[in-house]
């Protein structure tokens, strides 16, 4: 599990109602709002796509003010990033939730400017996520999911086209200006 | 119409719920809702429609309820009432055939009456509602002959206030046999026993009895009261047992408040209209005492004790309240979402609760912590489960917000919407949010 330590967490962190599912409807709002927020931004910095309900996420619990979160306030806090379209349920009985801290489309355009930046014509899916290029970039070890959806969104605006290399996990990806 | 036509009658004062006001001793034996009040023979004395009829110890009382005034007839002006007279009773065919004048089918009270200087004059109570005429008659009898009014006025030279009723008595004892230390107080307490157990027993005798003892009883507690209050500042070096059971016994005495209480059989149909008069001008001082607002339990205790030993049930006390949207009266009852209904008075308002919560939960150790009910309930000098009400409402208008935790129930001032949600990691450099920060900083 990863550690919060590189993050620095906003002050509210330690304000012991934001760990309450506030029950009053304003209220809430802007709790969802911050929580919302929060999420994505941890994610963004630690690089992660999936939170899982049932395992521990190191946001959902503050050892400091000994609070956490009930499993009813992670359900409402990710199903509120869900209907944004930040994020979706990954299995049917929505225990486990990948996080698009870009969306596809941001995703898309991100990797647009990223090959244009770095003149890369014809590369793998491999290297887009894990190549030298790629280092100190947000597509580093991007989840391979996200990245093809964003390469199929391409594909069909007809930016690029995605063919299957000599073996099976080595497709590459042809970018046209 | 209202009473004030009637000007050959003394005016009586009412209260703010439209309750005739008693005089000291004075208590209501029984009541009519609707009654005209015709001189029968002097035509230049306007009459009274419309009223309700209070027969007390000392009075027959009009009071006149939409406009809350009412007139009173001393019980000692009247020279004799008359039989109740049902005209259709003696010739039901005259009553059928005959509709010339409205209350000739109404049983009458024909009452001849002294008014001041001299002058004799016959009146008539009509009773305009369904009512048992006997049974007034009955108690207006018992009270003329009771003459109530006669042994107040007896009283009232000797002191009418209770103060001075108390020094005199305490002068005598002293002349007679001097009072040396506990034997002398002791000895004194002992003669007011006695004396006290005589009225209690004569007060069993019958109950009919113990409602003429009612205003001797009243006089011995507030006796009692002033002889504990003259020996605790006078033996200022009694231990603090004998203190205490001074202090109850105080407490015990200053609760004996309603004089008159209304009852069933007193009031009838009236019952629960009354109660709710009588209790709305009961409660207003004690729940203004508590800050505004009382729980219904509480409110139900107090108004027991105060009437001693005419007891109301709790369902009587609901109806009371519930009565009182129909009357226009200081206090309202108040029901909370969970289910808890208080008695509040109508100019309470929320928002100096509200106030109050806000700045209880912005000291610093609030701040850090929160606040429980009990804490609130301690600050407000209100019972937990008000103040969890109260907290509950703060909370519904975005004052406050909830931590459950295993800790407990706490209550933090609301922060949430102090903090940008586009800018989740700037402290701001003053408001709420800044305050908490520098306060949760110093603290972790």
């Amino acid at each position: 599990m990863q550690r919060t330590v590189d993050f620095k967490l906003p002050h509210f962190f330690n304000y012991p109602p934001y760990f309450t599912l506030q029950p009053v409807r304003e209220t809430r709002e802007k709790q969802v709002q911050l929580w919302k927020e929060l999420i994505l931004d941890y994610c963004r910095s630690q690089k992660m796509y999936i939170i899982s309900l049932e395992e521990d996420f190191p946001l959902f619990s503050n050892q400091k003010i000994e609070r956490s979160l009930s499993y009813e306030a992670k359900e409402v806090f990710l199903a509120a990033l869900v209907s944004e379209g930040r994020a979706e349920w990954i299995d049917k009985s929505h225990k486990k939730c990948l996080i698009l801290w870009l969306r596809i489309q941001d995703w898309a355009n991100y990797i647009l400017d990223f090959v244009k930046e770095n003149g890369l014509e014809v590369t793998t899916i491999e290297d887009l996520r894990s190549g030298i290029e790629t280092h100190g970039t947000e597509l580093a070890g991007i989840d391979r999911g996200v990245l093809m959806r964003a390469l199929r969104l391409l594909e069909q605006k007809g930016k690029a086209v995605i063919f299957k290399g000599t073996s099976a996990d080595d497709e590459g990806v042809k970018f046209s200006a | 119409m209202s009473v004030a036509a009637a000007d050959w009658l003394p005016s009586a004062a009412v209260t703010a719920s439209g309750r005739p006001v008693l005089s000291a001793g004075e208590i209501e034996r029984h009541l009519l809702p609707l009654i005209d009040l015709e001189p029968e023979e002097n035509p230049r004395l306007s009459p009274l429609r419309g009223c309700l009829l209070a027969l007390t110890s000392h009075r027959l009382i009009f009071l006149h309820e939409a406009s809350l005034s009412a007139r009173a007839l001393p019980l000692a002006s009247i020279v004799h009432p008359y039989p109740p007279h049902r005209r259709h009773n003696h010739n039901p065919l005259r009553s059928l055939f005959s509709s010339s004048s409205s209350s000739s089918h109404h049983p009458r009270i024909r009452i001849q009456i002294s008014l001041p200087p001299s002058r004799s004059e016959v009146v008539a109570v009509v009773v305009t509602c369904k009512a048992d005429v006997d049974v007034f008659y009955g108690r207006l009898l018992e009270a003329i002959r009771a003459r109530a009014w006669e042994a107040a006025a007896a009283a009232a030279p000797a002191g009418g206030a209770s103060v001075a009723e108390g020094a005199p008595a305490e002068e005598d004892l002293a002349i007679r046999m001097p009072v040396v230390g506990v034997a002398g107080i002791l000895r004194k307490e002992q003669e007011t026993w006695e004396s006290a157990g005589q009225n209690l027993q004569d007060a069993f005798q019958d109950l009919n009895a113990l409602m003429s003892k009612a205003k001797e009883m009243m006089e011995l507690a507030e006796k009692m009261r002033q002889k504990l209050l003259t020996n605790s500042s006078s033996q200022s070096n009694s231990n603090d047992e004998e203190m205490g059971s001074k202090q109850d016994m105080q407490d015990l005495l200053l609760s004996v408040g309603i004089v008159s209480p209304v009852t069933k059989e007193t009031a009838g149909a009236l019952y629960h209209q009354q109660l709710s008069r009588q209790l709305a001008d009961f409660v207003r001082i004690p729940v203004e005492r508590a800050g505004g607002m009382m729980a219904l339990v509480d409110v139900y205790c107090l108004f027991n004790r105060a009437r001693g030993t005419e007891l109301i049930s709790p369902e009587d006390l609901l109806q009371a309240c519930s009565l009182w949207e129909k009357f226009d009266v200081p206090v309202m009852l108040r029901k909370f979402d969970s289910g808890v209904k208080v008695i509040q008075t109508k100019t309470h308002s929320d928002d100096e609760v509200f106030a109050r919560i806000s700045s209880l939960a912005q000291k610093p150790d609030a701040l850090l912590k929160g606040i429980s009910p009990s804490d609130a309930a301690f600050t407000l000098g209100i019972a937990p489960a008000l103040a969890k009400e109260h907290l509950l409402n703060a909370e519904n208008k975005g004052l406050v917000c909830r931590d459950v935790s295993p800790d407990g129930f706490r209550f933090y001032i609301n922060l949430f919407n102090e903090i940008d949600p586009q800018n989740i990691y700037s402290p701001k450099t003053h408001g709420l949010y800044h305050t908490w920060i520098s306060v949760a900083m110093a603290a972790h």
